[in-house]
């Protein structure tokens, strides 16, 4: 557990970067810190470590305080991932993660064979192994940055804004895997992040900072999207709170329509139940893409993958309502494909439908419903 | 220099003759010659060292400490072989008078050289090592100094290879270096010019320089196998 004691910053030129600053980062969770930029995000991540010592206040890991504690010391016992991943350029990517170990005086053997199983455990090649930072992408540079965050398995971890360098659908997976790899390690974790989104999708809890490093609200992704403390937070959280929120709005079991499928390979149907699309399925049942019966040419006799339309999202069963909302509002028949843990095909679902569940689910629902008065 | 009598040709070709003929001489010359080049350079680099870290550290150190070694550099040889003796208490023509010019040109190249080389190491990663758990003096000699051989280095072969030349010059002031041969040349040039020495002079200067860099060069792929990754 990290406790922020009214922790304050003043740099010598006289900008208060941080006041007051009260929080606690729970045990085992990840508590991201999100703001605008030179609100004090990466000052009050850099007091834990104190690459950066507050001028008020204090910050106790496990009720111990740091600054009682040798720097250096406290530094290898904390992990610690940057923007730009800094790679010592001059060691292979084996010797920079070992380089904790290393420092703490692990045999040079252990050492290498523990960074060896973080390279494969943060999604690397262990072919990299052996090469130097330069010669890797950005988005492999920041796995090899969290790998060597990780290798002393220090029981906390600070990192500050480390997939804002690499494109988005590699931060996409970037953000993925290091859920993963939390979920499995546990790690008490500082994350800092400019970026919203990101904050609600990682954090268990979210601390949104306002420009002069003041606190304007803690609270979980959930809360933070639906009530709002002011207007800074809720303008911060962003216009489509609304649709975002529904991100942790679950329902227990989606009530699906059984939808006519025809398989991949298979004589093109002669018509379609419903209307001209028809769902296309591979061998084990698992949603391809739309068949749209009104467009076909005439040499089109068996269904091909170059006449499906692909853009469909899928909702899972037991997945958010965002997921099933997205499903239908992106799929070009409108019915939003459900399917199963393992992919496979359940049914459809309309966004009528899916609106209907968020209704219900709407404190005080029962008084609203009919009233028609919170809609437009 | 009875030997001289019997070299009987002036010509600039007749230089490897004019070596044959005083191998002995020529090649001690060489030796201390070698000596006076390489040693300052090492003893430079050894003071420059903990100064380019200070001008790195300390901010406010580097323009004085950056102008003040320029100017030592802009101090002509020949003048500061002459101040050398009254400022070190030394006599004039001290055998130790050159080695320390050259020590003082050396430090005042290579202070800037280290200084503009721990300035080439990317503040991420000088953050990175600090936050990793590096205490200062381990992220000095463990990441900073490492990443920065390259452009120490490239500093290290221009010192090496003016300093052969300065040695060069010293022994025209009589210092026992293969600049003697340069005098010997012009000693003998009496009746016509006589090449010999002076063509061995700069052939065995050029030699030597060559070589000098050609070593600094395998020292710094040795020293850095990490920039072979960073050219392919
Ligand atoms: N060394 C320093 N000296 C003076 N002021 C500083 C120093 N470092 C940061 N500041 C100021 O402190 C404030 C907070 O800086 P900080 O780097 O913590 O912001 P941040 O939230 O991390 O911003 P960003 O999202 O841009 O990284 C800014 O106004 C910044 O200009
Ligand atoms: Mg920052």
């Amino acid at each position: 557990m990290i406790r922020f004691e009214s922790v304050s910053k003043r740099y010598p030129d006289g900008t208060v970067a941080v006041d007051e600053l009260d929080f606690v980062a729970p045990s085992g969770q990840i508590t991201v810190l999100v703001g605008p930029s030179g609100c004090g995000k990466t000052t009050s991540l850099r007091m834990i470590n104190r690459m950066i010592e507050p001028t008020a206040g204090r910050i106790l890991i496990d009720d111990q305080d740091v600054t009682k504690v040798d720097a250096a010391q406290l530094r290898r016992g904390i992990g610690y991932v940057i923007q730009h991943a800094g790679l010592f350029p001059h060691r292979t990517i084996i010797d920079n993660v070992a380089s904790v170990p290393y420092l703490l005086g692990t045999d040079k053997k252990q050492a290498r064979a523990r960074a060896m199983e973080l390279i494969e455990r943060v999604g690397l090649d262990p072919r990299f192994a052996k090469r130097y930072p330069s010669q890797l992408s950005g988005g492999q540079q920041q796995r090899v940055g969290v790998a060597r965050a990780l290798a002393a398995d220090p029981p906390v971890m600070l990192m500050d804004e480390p997939f804002s360098a690499v494109d988005p659908v590699v931060r996409d997976q970037l953000q993925d895997e290091f859920l993963r790899l939390q979920s499995d390690l546990g790690k008490t974790i500082v994350f800092v992040t400019h970026d919203i989104d990101e904050a609600i999708k990682l954090g268990d809890q979210v601390a949104v900072l306002r420009v002069g490093g003041h606190l304007a609200q803690l609270a979980t992704p959930a809360e933070l999207l639906s009530r709002p403390v002011d207007e800074f937070v809720a303008g911060f959280v962003g216009r489509d709170r609304g649709y975002r929120a529904l991100t942790f709005a679950t329902v227990g079991e989606l009530a699906v329509h059984d939808e006519q499928t025809v398989t991949m390979g298979a004589p093109v149907p002669s018509r379609a139940d419903l209307d001209n699309w028809i769902l296309v399925v591979d061998a084990a049942n698992v949603p391809q893409g739309w068949l749209n019966l009104a467009e076909l040419r005439p040499d089109h006799t068996t269904v091909t993958a170059e006449m499906l339309y692909r853009g469909g999202t899928l909702a899972t069963q037991g997945g958010s309502l965002r997921e099933a909302l997205d499903a239908c509002l992106s799929s070009p028949s409108g019915r939003g494909v459900v399917v199963d843990s393992d992919g496979t095909l359940l049914g459809s679902i309309t966004a009528a439908e899916v609106l209907g569940l968020i209704e219900k689910r709407r404190p005080g629902a029962a008084a609203v419903t009919g009233s028609g008065s919170e809609r437009r | 220099m009875t030997a001289l009598a019997t070299s009987s040709s002036s010509s600039p070709l007749h230089f490897w003759g004019y070596f044959m003929d005083h191998r002995s001489t020529d090649l001690s010359w060489l030796w201390s010659h070698t000596w006076l080049s390489v040693v300052p350079v090492v003893i430079g680099l050894l003071v420059a060292l903990p100064l380019g870290w200070l001008a790195r550290r300390y901010r406010f150190v580097y323009p004085p400490l950056i102008s003040l070694t320029g100017l030592i550099y802009t101090i002509p040889s020949i003048a500061l072989f002459v101040l050398i003796p009254p400022l070190f208490g030394l006599k004039s023509l001290d055998p130790k008078q050159v080695p320390i010019a050259l020590t003082l040109y050396s430090i005042a190249l290579l202070v800037r050289v280290v200084a503009d080389g721990l300035a080439s190491v990317s503040e991420d990663t000088v953050q990175a090592a600090t936050a990793i758990g590096f205490k200062p003096l381990g992220r000095f000699f463990r990441v900073e100094l490492p990443i920065a051989v390259p452009v120490i280095t490239a500093g290290l072969r221009v010192a090496l290879v003016a300093n052969v030349s300065i040695v060069a010059v010293s022994g025209t002031i009589g210092m026992s270096n293969l600049g003697q041969l340069f005098t010997l040349g012009f000693q003998n040039s009496t009746t016509g010019p006589y090449y010999p020495p002076i063509v061995l002079g700069i052939v065995l200067c050029v030699l030597l320089a060559l070589v000098l860099d050609r070593i600094v060069i395998i020292l710094n792929t040795l020293l850095t196998p990490w920039r072979k990754a960073v050219r392919s």
